[in-house]
């Protein structure tokens, strides 16, 4: 019998990443289900709000924010019950694949979906609101660090969560708590941004943003083993 | 292939195996029977690196468990009850993915092969979610056996199976088996076990109770044999 | 199991008398408080029982490592006594705060960064029960109430820092923070830090206590599968 040889980590990551955004672009259910949500989100917390010209420019990195994550642990719950749905999670174990490079994979896949969502979103908003100002680099460069340290804690805490008797509802609870830091930084440094604050006040909530996702997309990564493995 | 020496494994306080022996030489197909409980598939879940052993020695393919899981991984393919396939991609896309998490190269024929030998070949771009659960089995089987494995284990694989889909997995199991791969089966069906097995292990009460080899069944039935090892 | 050991007797009678002794101090000896009056009491227990929360989250997150490490079952018992404890201890810290901050501040409360943290990290606690109550396999609940442990007391600093940045948007009641900048009369100061030595004891009182009963309820279980 011929030994077949190991995938490199890239291999393995690469592999997983696009058999998830293969078999989502031919069903689009999630993204559609994420999508209409953000839509319904934004429009509720416009008649939540009232929200008129000059309180609004305070509030956009809130609700923008806000919407995001929610959406988000939509398409957490779901990409990963696809996963232990079929059995596939011990597919995915069975490889002779380092169990990081699961994690990267599934993260990477998690935070396509999120950034098209948010970059349909986004311009959306822009639209109904008339606020180019997120059209700064910025402003998207705080939109991709958020989404990064919200993805790689709630990959984790989805690959938990989907092994216990509350599977979807115990996400939410799980990581919101812990993915405070990373929304308060995202909104006050978008805030930053959309009312064009000095570059020394943005700076600190950037920086804290910035060590958050290094800090928790390692500890996940490290993590991730004990989570999926017996 | 397979040596494992005083396994033990518990849940908690709870022990599901107890110190179990068990030995298989390169192209012997096990059967392994055992009633409800006994802990067949939480065997096998440690055999294939799924589970960690509590106590005793394991060894698969000349590599132990659960230190050398990776190497382990690489000459082991498991059919399971669940098919392990994504439904919303194609047969093809799924025997892609598992080609590419093996690092096989030039996947192409290979899958093509694959997809002949478990009769899919006609379906091959049609989404696995619109199979049924015959098919998706078969495809499974194609799966396991992609990377060449050395050793495959198949876990009750005639859950849900009817009559002319369990008739099919034979026609499989039978190439498989004659192309020399080292087998492990668990079943409850106790009539394809006798067909298929050359060696038949009863596991009950965490521990192999019984073990004889087609030859020396010979006139006794299987169901026989079976149940004066349930009964001691 | 022997029966409770003596020494835990002794400590048992000696967190009573201490926490009787820290109220005497705190309500009766200490002098009344110029400015804020006799509300300003609360803050001997305020900070006695975050200390003692803080104590209890900083342990659980090694506690969880520990786990992780030596997959040793001895530690999830141990974990779970240390957050159950300071889950209460930081409850009673966020009213204390709510009870302070109302006559003072005419508000029940006032987003101060480090109330709001205790207030998030409860919630960290709660959701650590809540993980465990969805998961049946003993094994997998230590494995997952210690990776959760780990995250949760990694985050909460970044949190405390989080919401000193946030500051400037919320609309803060008044400034002061809980305690520095009050001055201290050495009567005080004596009912201050009395109130800190107590609920030290008290913790390992209750931890001592808790862990018992951790070690109990798994014998039990054991007991259970035997006769079954």
């Amino acid at each position: 019998m011929v030994s077949s040889p190991h995938p490199s980590f890239f291999q393995a990551v690469a592999a997983v990443v696009r058999k998830d955004l293969t078999a989502e672009f031919r069903s689009r259910e999630l993204l559609s289900a994420m999508l209409v949500f953000s839509l319904l989100v934004i429009l509720i917390f416009n008649y939540a709000l009232e929200l008129e010209l000059g309180v609004r420019e305070k509030v956009a990195a809130g609700v923008l924010w806000a919407t995001f994550a929610f959406a988000g642990t939509l398409g957490l719950n779901r990409s990963m019950s696809t996963e232990k749905d079929r059995g596939c999670l011990d597919g995915l174990l069975l490889a002779p694949v380092d169990r990081s490079a699961i994690f990267f994979g599934k993260a990477i896949s998690n935070l396509v979906f999120m950034l098209i969502v948010e970059a349909i979103v986004l311009p959306l908003y822009a639209l109904l609101y008339n606020e180019g100002r997120i059209f700064q680099p910025g402003f998207l460069a705080v939109v991709l660090l958020g989404s990064i340290g919200y993805i790689a804690v709630g990959t984790l805490l989805s690959a938990m969560s989907v092994q216990t008797r509350t599977r979807d509802v115990l996400l939410p609870i799980l990581l919101f708590p812990v993915a405070i830091p990373v929304l308060l930084s995202a909104v006050k440094a978008s805030t930053g941004f959309l009312t064009g604050a000095e570059m020394a006040e943005i700076w600190p909530p950037l920086n804290l943003l910035i060590v958050y996702d290094i800090i928790f997309t390692a500890v996940a990564f490290m993590v991730f083993d004990a989570v999926v493995e017996e | 292939m397979i040596e494992v020496k005083k396994l033990v494994k518990r849940f908690g306080l709870k022990a599901v195996l107890r110190g179990m022996d068990f030995h298989v030489e390169r192209g012997e197909f096990v059967a392994l029977l055992g009633p409800n409980g006994a802990g067949k598939t939480t065997f096998l879940r440690i055999l294939s690196s799924l589970a960690r052993p509590s106590l005793g020695e394991v060894k698969v393919a000349g590599f132990h468990l659960p230190q050398q899981a990776s190497q382990v991984r690489a000459h082991l393919g498991v059919v399971s009850h669940m098919p392990l396939l994504y439904g919303d991609l194609t047969a093809e896309e799924n025997l892609q993915f598992y080609a590419r998490m093996y690092g096989i190269a030039d996947a192409g024929p290979r899958i093509t092969g694959m997809l002949e030998m478990v009769g899919l070949e006609n379906r091959r771009r049609d989404l696995v979610r619109t199979f049924s659960r015959g098919m998706q089995q078969r495809l499974a089987i194609g799966r396991a056996v992609l990377h060449k494995p050395d050793v495959i284990l198949f876990d009750e694989p005639y859950t849900g199976l009817d009559q002319d889909a369990s008739s099919m997995l034979d026609k499989v199991l039978r190439s498989v088996a004659a192309q020399g791969h080292t087998v492990v089966m668990t079943s409850h069906d106790l009539a394809r076990a006798e067909d298929l097995a050359t060696r038949f292990d009863i596991l009950t009460r965490g521990v192999i109770a019984a073990s004889t080899s087609r030859e020396s069944l010979g006139r006794d039935n299987l169901l026989t044999f079976y149940k004066q090892a349930l009964a001691v | 199991m022997s029966s409770k050991p003596t020494l835990l007797k002794i400590l048992d009678v000696t967190s009573l008398i201490l926490l009787g002794a820290a109220t005497y101090l705190a309500l009766v000896y200490a002098p009344t408080e110029r400015v804020m009056g006799d509300v300003q009491r609360v803050f001997y227990f305020h900070i006695g029982t975050a200390w003692v929360g803080l104590l209890g989250f900083v342990l659980a997150a090694v506690v969880g490592v520990a786990y992780l490490v030596s997959k040793d079952l001895k530690w999830d018992i141990i974990g779970v006594a240390t957050i159950e404890i300071s889950v209460v201890f930081f409850f009673i810290t966020i009213m204390l705060g709510s009870i302070w901050a109302r006559p003072t501040w005419n508000t029940w409360w006032n987003w101060d960064p480090r109330l709001t943290t205790a207030a998030i990290t409860e919630l960290v606690y709660v959701a650590y029960f809540m993980l465990r109550a969805g998961l049946e396999d003993p094994e997998r609940r230590a494995r997952f109430g210690a990776v959760y442990a780990l995250l949760g007391g990694l985050s909460a600093p970044i949190t405390f820092m989080a919401i000193r940045l946030f500051r400037s948007i919320h609309p803060v009641v008044i400034g002061t923070g809980q305690g520095e900048t009050l001055p201290l009369s050495s009567d005080m100061k004596v009912a201050f830090f009395f109130a800190l030595f107590a609920f030290t004891v008290i913790f390992i009182d209750l931890f001592w206590n808790r862990i018992r009963l951790g070690q109990l309820e798994s014998k039990v279980e054991q007991l259970k599968l035997k006769v079954m």
